[in-house]
């Protein structure tokens, strides 16, 4: 078997959980709350769009399932369970395939925490944003400082690899203060981090805030410092960064998100999920999404076997801009053998000679013949950068 | 029109500074006439245009015929000529001021006189007028007629003793405005009988009627059907209508000595007019054309570009559109490598100039950059040739130049007391030799020679600035002289930058060079890469600035589900910076071209 022919490399597969018990101002993302969630009714249609997506796209070794949301830790365990059981059932699981769950770190949730491992998750994800008590009230999270460390201590003993999030930079917060709360999170880490930079979303509650002016985030300096401060600190830990907002053990990087970032084939089910998959016999790579109102979603998965609102082939063109938009997020950079298979075009041929040249001049891009890396100093960059580079 | 007896007509302006009420003055004029009802009235009828409306300013004379039965219990015919208002327009106030007999000064009686009354009044003086001084906002607390009346003694040399004081705001003694213009003003003179000789005073375009002419009857009757002749080009038109304006345009079989009034003649465009023009009958000509006619000529130019390369069209057809209203101002096509393709313009003077950029912004919805004004200089080069430069990107090398001149401006800047030493600091700064400095009152009078391209940067926001908005000012151009002047340029990562190139006097192109580098470090964004600023003269670099690369631009997060939003997000920045002006990689933002205008840190 070839793995540098996309095809065949393990496919990642994705499931959205749309759900949440409160909507958190700063999110964005594909999450609603209902009053009585409809566990079976969405159990079954998750199930049936796995058998679509599993019956379109033939065999495949499985390399990762993500558990992403909303809050797939309010799934009952037997939905997270049968899921499992029907996606190793269908596709020829890796010997250590890495399957993920997103948790909250309520107290409610880590009581299921030992449940959801018996059910196959072998990869923790919690989302504890801050250690800060002010600051998880900001963020609306609802949870507090002492049950994120109960959860983390129950999750340590229970999963073999755990990650946990963070928000910084956050309205107010000084560098001494992340220094400070990055280390406290740091010792209670195990192999895998995400820190990531408050960012304002358009439609959230933080972004009405931020243009009445009561949310005031660190300019760019502001921000480079803290970022350049949160590689130091986590490297000493032994995580280093190995995406821009990612933070690992050697070894312990998350398989599932690198395929997204290596630009990989992957399968979204579920409400509003995205994919990039080759089906056999197709010429190119598929962008799908799945339709984002869960209700609706759901309605056309029982009545057409899946709920894909959107599914066109990614042009060679388009495919490049896409990968070099995410490989470079990575520490590893893009290797050019990959990518031209990948994408049919050449990396050379994607990218802007003088830009590039310009770009290795100031450090910001390197080349060794074989891989395209943009450094520590470009990935801080990296939007600037792409705008230039990509073609 | 032709009941009203030559003695029984009186044509008159009105002289005043912005906002000395010369607009409520005309409004309550028309109103106390009965020439237009109260329903009519909006405020300032004579103001037609938004932006004359919103300045204050005028800019193309206008007239009112009002009928006004006199306590003589004789009727009148009243010709109120309303002049275009500013310095730059000064050669067609000329032109309006030869149309009448005499002028009405008005002079707020709380502020006194400004520059700009005093440069208006002395045109109308030496345009032989007999001037009634009025003072208005005579109702005001802080009202002071007789140091005002005391003032314009001694500044215009004016009898002020009989001035008519009023408030034209509540309508107080406009009858004693209109007695005085009855009873103190001549009638104009004029025979009937003469070969046709008429004032061309001002035109414009009317997109129903074409162009129409303001003109002024000296001599003979002008006729609907005649055939007219422009003496100045010669060109002759058949006239379809004559009229005048009540401010309602009113058709009149004919329009006889001493009468102001409208014609139209199937003109295409203003261009075809010159104010201050003489028209006459085509087959019976007048001999002799009027005195004082002066083809227009550009003072000041810039070069403007659009934003969007894709309206270069509509920039050419939006110029078009203006010039045909608007014969003084000129353009031609430009190619500056920095800016591609535009058009460089030439204006009458920097307010023209600003007019006319702003009315393609606001009405006909063009993004423009301009670049730095600049006057017209006059070389002598080594060949023998005398050549014209008004564009710095033009100038030849220095090698085969054998000297430059430039022009030279009279400035008059009135200033309470306590401004002076900072207006005097500023002329001196800005290369100026003082000829006169009187005070009336408290307030200085300085009379200042100054180079034009001292003056045309950002001359007036600095004396504003310095004087807390309370300097008038005013000019007259005055000769050129040789100057020993340099071309400095800018470059961007070492590419010039023709459309940020200026010139300048030796002495202080140092110091010009260094300000606009430091501005332009500030109006740049910090980008990907670092950016070098330099100035240089020839191949000498004067100064040099570096924008530090941005420190961090990137998503925090970004996973499957954002790659189509992420890759569309992108593809937008392309299109954008495909449209931003591109300097090697540098993108320089339209701010940085309009403020590096601006010399003074």
């Amino acid at each position: 078997m070839d793995p540098a022919t996309p095809d065949r490399e393990p496919l990642a597969l994705y499931i959205h959980w749309p759900f949440c018990l409160a909507k958190c101002p700063y999110c964005d993302f594909n999450s609603h709350v209902r009053d009585t969630l409809p566990q079976a009714r969405f159990r079954a249609a998750l199930g049936t769009e796995l058998a679509w997506e599993a019956a379109r796209l033939g065999p495949r070794r499985l390399g990762s399932i993500f558990f992403g949301g909303g809050t797939p830790s309010l799934m009952e365990p037997e939905t997270v369970a049968a899921l499992i059981a029907e996606a190793t059932r269908l596709f020829t699981p890796l010997p250590d395939v890495e399957i993920t769950l997103e948790a909250n770190p309520t107290s409610v949730e880590a009581g299921r925490l030992r449940t959801f491992f018996q059910a196959g998750v072998n990869r923790l994800s919690l989302g504890v944003q801050s250690l800060e008590p002010e600051a998880l009230a900001q963020l609306g999270r609802r949870h507090s400082v002492s049950e994120a460390i109960a959860a983390l201590e129950a999750a340590r003993a229970i999963f073999p690899r755990l990650s946990f999030d963070l928000i910084y930079a956050r309205p107010g917060q000084t560098m001494a203060a992340w220094r400070r709360e990055l280390r406290d999170a740091l010792a209670l880490a195990a192999d895998h981090l995400s820190l990531y930079q408050l960012t304002i979303e358009p439609g959230t509650q933080y972004e009405a805030l931020y243009r009445r002016g009561e949310i005031v985030l660190p300019d760019a300096d502001g921000a480079a410092a803290l970022y350049e401060a949160t590689c130091e600190e986590a490297s000493r830990f032994g995580l280093e960064p190995y995406e821009v907002s990612n933070y690992a053990r050697p070894g312990s990087e998350s398989r599932h998100n690198l395929a997204y970032w290596r630009y990989g084939d992957y399968a979204g089910i579920g409400p509003g999920a995205h994919g990039r998959v080759t089906p056999p016999g197709s010429p190119a790579l598929l962008a799908t999404r799945r339709h984002r109102a869960p209700e609706p979603w759901a309605e056309r998965v029982e009545r057409q076997g899946h709920g894909i609102a959107f599914e066109k082939p990614v042009a060679p063109a388009d495919r490049a801009r896409e990968m070099l938009l995410m490989g470079l997020r990575l520490a590893e950079g893009i290797d050019a053998g990959r990518f031209a298979v990948r994408c049919g075009l050449p990396l050379a041929a994607s990218i802007d000679a003088d830009v590039f040249a310009q770009a290795q001049d100031a450090g910001y891009l390197t080349w060794n013949g074989a891989r395209l890396v943009a450094t520590a100093e470009g990935r801080l960059r990296l939007d600037a950068l792409l705008s230039h580079l990509v073609l | 029109m032709t009941d009203t007896p030559i003695d029984h007509i009186r044509n008159f302006a009105i002289i005043a500074h912005i906002d000395h009420g010369k607009s409520t003055l005309a409004d309550r004029l028309i109103q106390h006439t009965g020439a237009l009802s109260d329903r009519e009235m909006t405020n300032q009828v004579l103001d037609n245009m938004d932006l004359e409306r919103e300045r204050g300013i005028t800019i193309k004379a206008q007239t009112v015929r009002l009928t006004y039965k006199a306590k003589d219990g004789q009727v009148y015919e009243l010709n109120l000529m309303d002049t275009p208002g500013h310095v730059d327009f000064a050669y067609e106030v000329s032109r309006s001021l030869a149309a009448c007999e005499g002028s009405l000064l008005v002079v707020d009686a709380s502020q006194g006189v400004e520059a700009q009354t005093l440069a208006n009044v002395y045109q109308a003086i030496d345009a032989g007028h007999e001037i009634v001084p009025v003072l208005n906002k005579i109702d005001l607390p802080a009202a002071e007629p007789e140091r005002v009346r005391q003032q314009i003694e001694d500044v215009i040399g004016l009898d002020a003793s009989d001035a008519v004081e009023i408030s034209a705001k509540t309508g107080l003694n406009i009858e004693g405005v209109l007695e005085a213009l009855v009873t103190r003003l001549p009638p104009p003179k004029g025979d009937g009988n003469a070969p046709l000789k008429a004032l061309l005073v001002d035109s414009w375009y009317d997109q129903y009627l074409g162009v129409v002419i303001l003109v002024r009857i000296k001599d003979g009757r002008l006729r609907r059907g005649q055939k007219l002749r422009m003496m100045s080009t010669g060109a002759v038109h058949t006239v379809e209508q004559v009229g005048v304006f009540t401010p309602k345009m009113i058709p009149t079989d004919d329009l006889g000595p001493g009468e102001i009034g409208y014609i139209t003649a199937a003109i295409k465009t203003v261009a075809d007019c010159n104010v201050g023009d003489t028209l006459t009958d085509d087959r019976t000509p007048t001999a002799e054309p009027l005195p004082g006619f002066k083809p227009s000529v550009p003072v000041v130019w810039c070069g403007l570009f659009p934003v969007d390369a894709d309206d270069f069209e509509k920039l050419r057809d939006s110029l078009a559109k203006l010039r045909l209203n608007d014969a003084s101002f000129h353009y031609e096509t430009e190619t500056s490598a920095a800016l591609g393709f535009g058009f460089r313009c030439g204006f009458l003077g920097l307010l023209h100039l600003e007019i006319v950029q702003e009315r393609l912004s606001r009405e006909f919805d063009l993004d423009l950059i301009a670049t730095a004004p600049s006057v017209v200089y006059r070389m002598q080069l080594t060949n023998g040739q005398t050549k014209e430069l008004h564009n710095p990107a033009d100038m030849p090398d220095l090698s085969q130049i054998d000297h430059i001149q430039e022009p030279w401006i009279k400035a008059t800047i009135m200033v309470p007391d306590e401004y002076l030493g900072a207006v005097l600091t500023l002329c001196n700064e800005r290369r100026g030799q003082q000829a006169d400095l009187t005070y009336v009152g408290n307030r200085a009078m300085a009379v200042y020679r100054l180079p034009l391209n001292e003056v045309v940067f950002d001359f007036y926001d600095r004396l504003k600035s310095v004087t807390r908005g309370y300097a008038s000012f005013d000019y007259a151009m005055d000769g050129y002289e040789e100057s020993d002047l340099v071309r400095i340029s800018i470059l961007v990562n070492q590419d010039p930058v023709d459309a940020l190139s200026f010139i300048a006097h030796r002495s202080v192109a140092e110091s010009r060079g260094r300000a606009i580098c430091t501005r332009l470090k500030d109006l740049i964004p910090r980008q990907l890469f670092k950016i070098a600023i330099q100035a240089a003269i020839g191949g000498r670099v004067i100064a040099r600035e570096t924008i530090s690369a941005l420190s961090k631009d990137v998503t925090a997060k970004c996973y499957g589900g954002d790659i189509t939003r992420k890759r569309k997000l992108l593809e937008k920045q392309k299109e954008g910076k495909k449209r931003m002006r591109q300097f090697g990689k540098v993108e320089i933002p339209q701010s940085a071209f309009l403020a590096a205008l601006k010399m003074d840190a």
